[in-house]
């Protein structure tokens, strides 16, 4: 399995019973697709879909039919569409269970940037802010290191922070982390990952659950 | 007798637009954007526009062309940085930029069509965005102040509407087309279809006709 699909199964393993999920544009569209098939999961498109479905086929594609990151998707029995404001209302107003991201850097407290990159013109935001103020919980998906090999789980981020709010979990290709008062807390190694591998590529500070992580296996 | 809408030319409907309006446009991307209408605002000699939208079309197609053609004073949207010759033509300072979270955006055009000034979100609190806003604190958490929106034109795109002006949309192609209708001074909505009053069902109708002005229908002359 590749990195990225990795992450989006390993992320799919964190969706409860019923839960009203938004995914963000990137490696959580992906997500979708890994769903335990005994879920009922509600997933949300901030353009104004509750009820996505699979990715379609292309006989299925409708161009009036697309998802936050402009790609063509499905929806399943039950679903509505509704306007932005109701959209947004929607994740303001806390009735989003659970929001999943795609990340440019994470910090040492679990606070994250993903809209804009120093030195190049920032014109883009779309719902970044708005999820990460509004959603009930809030994980990130990201590859653990940049194509330089340079962690992009730092100290203090160097991008402009998307907000104040600390995300709960943090999800890579190596490993699982949790936030919590003191900051990051390793929880998870992906399958034959070391410790050492994962202390290797971290550039921020972070203690390790109860001196034993849990390992995966497979994958 | 009913008084049923105008339909206009997508010449005609442009027409009505002067130089340094501003214009609401509706559309998540391309999709649910009346192409029809900014083709032919494209090919109008208007300047010094104040574009209202969530993304600036794709390179050469869409708002994009109306950027490239140096038709653009002032954006105010929330994502166009999927548009490279936008971010091109914003780095040689053609035209000026005002970025908002798409909630934020959303929320103050609705709230301009309901009258309102504008409202507190807790939306950008401790960021670039908030740069210069009023923070207020309520109930011990922290909003920023954002003033709503309005424009001189809303011009959105529908799937269909009666005579009378009731608009539905598909799927996701509703996006900001419904409350762009309620805070356009002037609204042009391009439609692919109009229908006898009737056929719309009461319960189906997301856009009331008093919100709209003009009709425009897609492929018609």
């Amino acid at each position: 399995m590749e990195a990225k699909d990795y992450i989006a199964y390993r992320t799919a393993q964190e969706l409860k019973d019923g839960d009203i999920v938004n995914l963000g544009i990137g490696i959580p569209t992906k997500v979708v697709d890994y769903i335990p098939k005994d879920l009922s999961i509600h997933i949300h498109s901030e353009n104004g879909i509750l009820g996505l479905g699979p990715t379609p086929q292309p006989h299925e594609i409708d161009k009036d039919l697309v998802n936050a990151g402009k790609l063509p998707v499905t929806v399943l029995k039950g679903s509505s569409y509704f306007d932005s404001a109701m959209s947004f209302g929607m994740i303001r107003g806390g009735h989003i269970h659970l929001a999943i991201l795609g990340v440019l850097q994470v910090d040492q407290m679990g606070r994250v940037a993903n809209w804009a990159i120093p030195g190049e013109n920032i014109l883009g935001v779309g719902g970044a802010m708005d999820l990460l103020e509004g959603a009930e919980k809030v994980i990130v998906t990201l590859l653990h290191t940049t194509k330089k090999m340079e962690s992009k789980i730092v100290k203090d981020l160097t991008y402009p922070l998307t907000s104040l709010r600390k995300v709960d979990m943090i999800i890579t290709e190596l490993c699982v982390f949790e936030t919590d008062e003191q900051g990051l807390l390793l929880t998870e190694l992906a399958p034959g990952v070391s410790l050492e591998t994962v202390y290797r590529h971290t550039k921020a500070p972070f203690r390790v659950q109860d001196n034993s992580v849990n390992q995966m296996t497979g994958g | 007798m009913m008084k049923m809408k105008e339909v206009i030319s997508p010449k005609q409907a442009i027409s009505l637009i002067k130089d340094g309006s501003s214009i609401m446009i509706g559309g998540f991307g391309l999709v649910g954007c009346p192409l029809q209408l900014v083709h032919e605002l494209c090919q109008s000699d208007l300047k010094q526009l104040t574009i209202i939208s969530n993304n600036l079309g794709e390179p050469g197609k869409g708002l994009g062309l109306l950027v490239e053609n140096k038709q653009v004073q002032k954006a105010i949207g929330s994502y166009f940085t999927s548009n490279k010759d936008v971010v091109h033509a914003y780095h040689n300072q053609e035209f000026e930029v005002e970025l908002l979270p798409q909630g934020t955006l959303s929320e103050a055009i609705r709230s301009g069509g309901a009258g309102l000034g504008g409202f507190y979100t807790p939306v950008s609190v401790g960021t670039l965005l908030a740069e210069h806003k009023e923070v207020k604190e309520i109930d011990g958490k922290d909003y920023v102040f954002e003033k709503s929106l309005r424009a001189d034109f809303a011009l959105i795109k529908a799937k269909k509407a009666d005579k009378l002006g009731n608009l539905i949309y598909n799927k996701s192609a509703r996006n900001f087309n419904p409350i762009m209708a309620t805070s356009g001074k002037i609204v042009i909505a391009e439609v692919d279809e109009i229908v006898e009053v009737g056929e719309l069902q009461d319960e189906e109708i997301i856009t009331p006709h008093l919100f709209v002005d003009y009709l425009v229908l897609n492929g018609g002359a």
